[in-house]
């Protein structure tokens, strides 16, 4: 199957300024993928590209196994970081002239657009001037603007922001329920919990490079550090225990806590197995690297490659 | 194509529904109709009788002054202190006036005193009056009959034919005048309401950032155009609105407010404010001369440079909108582009004196100063080659300034916060 996205080789140079550097990557088909990296790394670069805003200077983008052109435009829905509508015209009337301009034909429009204003119970809103909103009502008015087309492939840049928790549910639920009825969905966020959650796919660009590419799974496995973590009822004997923990014996909400960083021929079952001899074991996790931890490492490391 | 079609279709609408069109194109007419109508229904119900008392201390003019419907001489031989209480007793419609002492060809102080100031055009037929008298007694006191001067005061007026293929035609410089100036000034009027619109329109979609999600649907260059064209027929649609309600309005004030003047007593009027005979027989002859003007050239001239002068110009406005955050800057901006536009109409008074200068012909064919310029040269019909010229330049200008402008609006619409310098515009040509 073809990945719904590909770039290869991609640069794109603003005078002096180099803001994608051969950036080259594959956004598998039904997929929630997170597009990553610092302010300024050339995400937004990225994404303009991919929705034909401007054109990459080298290199090519492929939409579906085709050289993306202006008929793919309608099948892309991309919601921008600096969120605009026309704060004059009434939010039903905004929302039919995206769709139309997206290529659907006036009745379809109407129809979907009627669709989205049950689902999200905003039927009163129809004739409002959208300046008359709250601006987590505009934001609502904006996601629904950006899907209402239908499009197989989402780009959302920080999807949840300006939202409460109970409207930033409703948004995740829809943007899940998009995914489920087939649409890859692209994250660009700085909000690591969004990334944990949902994606199954990530790319971190950095400095205009790419410097991390993978399914979740693969980097979390990547950058594990074999560190376990157990907790104990009472604290540990390590006058007892041959391994060398980490950090020892931590006392937190009446239990103890003691990590072990383990070697490449070490199994965790032996470092159970000795530690159940010892003390009344209570929980036992590897403690995995959060993608926030992966970001700042990466990142970090990188501009100290640069220094 | 399906796409621009429905940008124009935006931008027009939403224009259209504003109130502050609406109140504009209501406007408009009244205001129009208000500067023509007013006055002349003012000068028809001034006409209250002015009484002026004469103390002529040489008895030359008695009789001499001739009564008419606004103004009654009295010939009194009262004391001059004694008259003037009377006159200030009388009120704003007595006037005292006093010719002093003269045998004809010295000239006499004349003075007149009043509650008020009397008008200009009183003081002025007085004079004309006194002047004509005195200019009679010294011709009769030469031996020479005044009538006999009053046949030879000849008043020539040239007649311009143009020679052309089809034979003479009668020329009409004045008429030419006329015509060029007002499509001159009302493609210069256009310009500036209409491309500051377009210019509004983009400075309002980047600030409210609405930009970035149209552009991801349509081609930049189709959203400037689309915006371009929508306002176009905005401004079509307010003018064709003004001249409708104008006229309407016009006629039904006409109507309500002259009702009891025929138009040869409003001529008559005319004529009585110190207007001569001659000078409404020529008034005739310019409405007569209006009419020589070649109406389908002109009109498909005018429309071409009107809408050419407003594409190109209206471009330039958007490149100038798309460039900045906040009007300070546009200002800053938007003077490289209003300069020719300026320039053209403080030169068409040069240029309407000699339409066929050297001058008048490289401004008329340069394109940023083409449309107002040739507009003005085309009543006097210059040849056709020039004209053709100065169009084909004007659409290479088109083209030129909104590739130009494209440039600027693709890479500018996107880019917020920047302090933009001319330098940087530049840099932005070579994205």
């Amino acid at each position: 199957m073809n990945p719904i996205v590909e770039t290869k080789n991609l640069y794109k140079r603003y005078g002096d300024f180099l803001a994608l550097d051969n950036v080259s990557l594959k956004i598998p088909k039904g997929s929630i993928f997170g597009l990553l990296g610092p302010n300024g790394a050339g995400k937004t670069s990225l994404i303009r590209i991919i929705t034909q805003i401007t054109a990459a200077d080298q290199g090519e983008v492929l939409f579906d196994g085709e050289k993306i052109n202006p008929k793919h435009i309608g099948r892309i829905g991309y919601l921008p970081e600096e969120r605009g509508l026309y704060k004059k015209s009434k939010v039903g009337e905004q929302l039919l002239y995206f769709a139309q301009l997206k290529g659907m034909s006036k009745e379809l429009a109407l129809e979907k657009t009627k669709n989205w204003f049950i689902r999200l119970d905003i039927k009163d809103w129809w004739n409002k001037n959208l300046e008359e909103l709250s601006k987590g009502m505009a934001q609502k008015v904006q996601f629904i603007s950006t899907v209402i087309h239908e499009p197989e492939f989402i780009i959302l840049d920080e999807p949840f922001s300006g939202f409460d928790p109970v409207n930033s549910d409703v948004i995740r639920d829809e943007i899940l329920r998009l995914h489920a009825n087939g649409a890859t969905i692209l994250f660009s966020t700085h909000r690591m919990d969004t990334v944990e959650e949902l994606c199954s796919h990530i790319v971190l660009i950095d400095k205009s490079k790419k410097v991390l590419d993978g399914s979740t799974k693969d980097i979390k496995n990547q950058f594990r550090k074999h560190i376990f973590q157990v907790q104990t009822q009472d604290s540990i004997d390590f006058t007892k225990l041959p391994w060398q923990p980490e950090k020892m014996n931590e006392e937190k909400d009446g239990y103890f806590q003691t990590s072990f960083k383990l070697g490449e021929n070490q199994s965790p079952n032996e470092l159970l197995g000795d530690i159940i001899q010892n003390a009344q074991v209570i929980g036992f996790q590897e403690q995995l690297p959060s993608f926030h931890d992966i970001f700042v490492q990466v990142v970090t490391q990188n501009q100290e490659k640069h220094a | 194509m399906h796409k621009i079609l429905l940008i124009i279709e935006r931008e027009y609408l939403s224009r259209v529904r504003k109130k502050a069109f609406i109140i504009m194109t209501l406007l408009g007419p009244l205001l129009f109709a208000g500067i023509t109508v007013i006055p002349a229904w003012l000068a028809s119900r001034d006409s209250s009788l002015t009484t002026i008392s004469v103390i002529d201390q040489s008895g030359l003019f008695e009789g001499k002054l001739k009564s008419n419907a606004e103004t009654t001489f009295q010939f009194v031989k009262t004391e001059i202190d004694k008259e003037k209480k009377t006159v200030q007793e009388a009120g704003d419609h007595h006037l005292l006036l006093v010719i002093g002492q003269t045998d004809g060809k010295t000239i006499p102080a004349v003075q007149i005193f009043g509650e008020s100031n009397p008008g200009l055009d009183l003081v002025q037929s007085i004079e004309n009056q006194i002047n004509s008298e005195l200019k009679n007694i010294q011709l009769k006191s030469s031996g020479i009959d005044p009538a006999l001067v009053e046949n030879i005061n000849p008043e020539i007026d040239i007649q311009t034919k143009v020679l052309s293929e089809e034979g003479e035609k009668d020329g009409s410089s004045a008429a030419a005048t006329a015509v060029g100036f007002g499509a001159g000034f009302l493609i210069y009027i256009f310009i500036f309401l209409y491309g500051s619109m377009v210019m509004t329109g983009v400075m309002e979609e980047k600030t409210n950032r609405v930009v970035e999600v149209i552009i991801s649907s349509v081609k930049p260059f189709e959203l400037m155009m689309g915006k371009i064209v929508g306002v176009a027929l905005v401004g079509l649609t307010q003018f064709a609105l003004w001249l409708a309600l104008s006229y309407g309005i016009t006629a039904v004030a006409s109507a309500v407010f002259l009702k009891d003047k025929k138009p040869q007593e409003i001529s008559q009027q005319l004529s009585a404010q110190g207007m001569d005979q001659q000078k409404a027989m020529k008034k005739i002859g310019f409405l007569e001369e209006l009419k020589s003007v070649n109406v389908t050239y002109v009109v498909v001239c005018f429309l071409f440079f009107f809408l050419g002068g407003y594409l190109l110009y209206s471009a330039l406005f958007a490149a100038v909108g798309a460039a900045v955050d906040n009007q300070q800057d546009a200002q800053q901006f938007m003077l490289p582009i209003t300069i020719p536009i300026i320039a053209s109409i403080v030169m068409a008074q040069l240029i309407i004196k000699e339409p066929n200068s050297n001058m008048a012909f490289w401004f008329s064919i340069f394109p940023l100063t083409s449309p107002i310029i040739m507009m003005i040269r085309v009543p006097f019909e210059p040849p056709l080659w020039q004209i053709l010229l100065s169009m084909v330049c004007l659409i290479l200008g088109f083209l030129g300034t909104t590739w130009f402008a494209g440039k600027i609006y693709r890479v500018g619409i996107l880019m917020y916060g920047k302090k933009i310098t001319y330098k940087e515009l530049w840099k932005w040509m070579r994205y």
